[in-house]
């Protein structure tokens, strides 16, 4: 079977996985789209209009490839449905609609959201003893990671599209592969195969060349055209990588091995809804130019419970910048720090949670302890600020706008922005606990 | 053997990825012939001790031998995570170049 992947968060382009809906001859077109970030900003956008809360790209998403997947008889899985899936699916039966797609199913998986099921006393893994109260801040939302036994019963409704919130990456793959092969869902070793591959693909272009580059050591051809992956799934859930043959960047044994361990800890013990599955084994070969054949990895019986997504309200950052350029614009720079510095504690009451970064000297590693330069001639001053109170953020954007007419020589390009935030924290739940259901709709 | 020392850029390539606080970076010998000299070098102690104000929980190394790749977990390695750092790269994306940066000693006479 072949399986492709056409978002590996929640904005990725849209281009390439059209062009893979309309060449790639596949049997899925897998969507993956949600964060821990996004999850929360999900339940945060419901809160604010009970009609959104679902991916921001769906509806052009949808306009983009379910013509083309209708003709190629090419289903579509994706979690985009993200905090509010029953919404989600009306959009694209909506979109249905609009192409002239009569007949169209939608199959909705319910039931990850366990906000209900947990109060104050609630036992967050983050810390020892940790509860949900003890964090102190509005919750947002809590949802379980589902997996293929959550997402089987949606395809065997034969359903167009499959749409779902919260459900572990890798099983938006797995479940049709599942489904496809009759695997047994105690087969442990296929489906820690199968999971792996579903791993590798669900981060789309960063198995084809997308977050790998760097100049001078790997070249990646096309960049600005990179395509989303193409899994070529055997029955034994080994696969071979690719991508279409006229699409820019590439499949190679070191795009894979990146990929294999991306946000992996443990390889023999990747823990999914599904499988323990056991990476350490995997074997890779490059069999021809971009194609790349995975195979070999094991798994053992599937954890007990679910991990659980808690996320809270984390007031709003703030962020404001201005900058020097030119001889001693480094000097200048670090005076602005130093202004602001006794400003924020002396006038403003701006005290503890901020953050200074000079870029052009010294921001993203700024606290790494390595050697930085000196000096440069073109340097930002960037502060940021975390806080739940909304007036105080606005204080310091301001103090640092102030700086144009008040601070060092020469400095410009002032630009400043708040944004909403949200703190996540991790639970557990029982299986028996959470009971995910399927919905179908019809456009 | 006479040695110099050398950028690990020069002869691995390297991912970082982010769960919650903490960081992986998987670090991969272009050269399988360099794996073992990277293996001898780069060790969990060595991360710990090179970023000690950064990495404030502990650093796990795993092996993957056969593809020539080693994988470190450091755990209170991202100022709270992306959801609550105040850094600019707060999911740490940049981290695999920190370790990279690193230098390990390599035989005078390896080639270019």
């Amino acid at each position: 079977m072949r399986m492709g992947s056409g978002a590996g968060f929640s904005s990725d382009r849209l281009g390439p996985a059209v062009d893979l809906a309309q060449k790639g001859s596949l049997d899925w077109l897998v969507f993956e789209t949600i964060g821990e970030r996004t999850l929360a900003f999900g339940h945060r956008d419901r809160l604010l209009n009970p009609e959104r809360g679902y991916n921001p790209q769906l509806a052009a998403r949808m306009r983009g490839v379910l013509g083309a997947c209708r003709d190629n008889q090419t289903r579509i899985m994706t979690n985009m449905g993200v905090a509010n899936v029953e919404k989600a699916a009306e959009v694209v039966v909506g979109v249905a609609r609009d192409l002239g797609l009569e007949g169209l199913k939608v199959a909705a998986v319910l039931g990850d959201e366990v906000t209900d099921q947990f109060d104050d006393k609630t036992a967050l893994t983050d810390e020892e003893g940790l509860t949900i109260g003890d964090v102190g801040r509005p919750l947002v939302g809590a949802n379980a990671y589902l997996g293929i036994d959550a997402i089987l019963p949606a395809i065997e409704t034969g359903a167009d599209v499959v749409i779902t919130g919260r459900v572990a990456d890798p099983s938006l793959f797995l479940a049709p592969i599942v489904a496809e092969y009759g695997w047994s869902r105690d087969d442990w070793g296929k489906l820690g195969q199968g999971t792996m591959v579903g791993h590798l693909m669900e981060c789309g272009m960063q198995i084809t060349g997308g977050y790998y580059a760097d100049p001078g050591r790997k070249e990646v051809p096309r960049p600005a055209d990179c395509g989303y992956p193409i899994a070529e799934i055997g029955a034994d859930g080994s696969a071979v990588i690719t991508k279409l043959g006229d699409a820019g960047g590439m499949v190679s044994l070191a795009t894979v091995k990146e990929q294999l361990l991306y946000e992996v800890h443990d390889p023999r013990h990747y823990l999914t809804p599904d499988v323990t599955a056991d990476f350490s084994t995997a074997r890779l070969a490059e069999s021809e130019r971009d194609r790349v054949r995975v195979s070999d990895a094991g798994g053992t019986e599937r954890p007990r419970q679910l991990k659980v997504t808690v996320g809270f309200d984390g007031g709003v950052l703030g962020e404001a910048g201005v900058s020097y350029a030119g001889i001693n614009a480094a000097a200048r720079a670090r005076l602005a720090r130093d202004i602001l510095v006794e400003r924020f504690d002396r006038v403003d009451g701006v005290k503890g949670n901020y953050r200074i970064d000079l870029i052009g000297l010294s921001s993203l590693h700024a606290t790494a302890g390595v050697e930085q330069p000196e000096t440069a001639r073109d340097v930002r001053v960037r502060v940021a600020l975390r806080s739940m109170d909304r007036d105080l953020v606005e204080m310091m954007l301001w103090e640092v706008e102030a700086l144009l007419c008040c601070g060092p020589a020469g400095g410009g390009g002032y630009r400043g922005q708040i944004t909403p935030g949200v703190i996540t924290y991790s639970a557990m739940i029982d299986r028996d606990d959470v009971a995910p259901t399927v919905k179908v709709y019809t456009a | 053997m006479t040695t110099r020392k050398i950028a690990l850029h020069e002869i691995a390539h390297a991912r970082a990825g982010d769960k919650g606080n903490t960081s992986n970076v998987s670090v991969w010998a272009y050269d399988p012939g360099d794996y073992g000299l990277i293996k001898e070098q780069l060790t969990a102690e060595r991360i710990k001790a090179s970023f000690p104000d950064l990495i404030r929980g502990d650093v796990k190394r795993y092996e993957l031998d056969h593809l020539h790749g080693l994988n470190f977990v450091m755990r209170e390695a991202l100022e709270g995570g992306v959801n609550t750092s105040l850094g600019l790269d707060s999911h740490g994306k940049s981290w695999s170049f920190l370790i990279l940066g690193l230098e390990v000693d390599v035989p005078e006479n390896r080639g270019a």
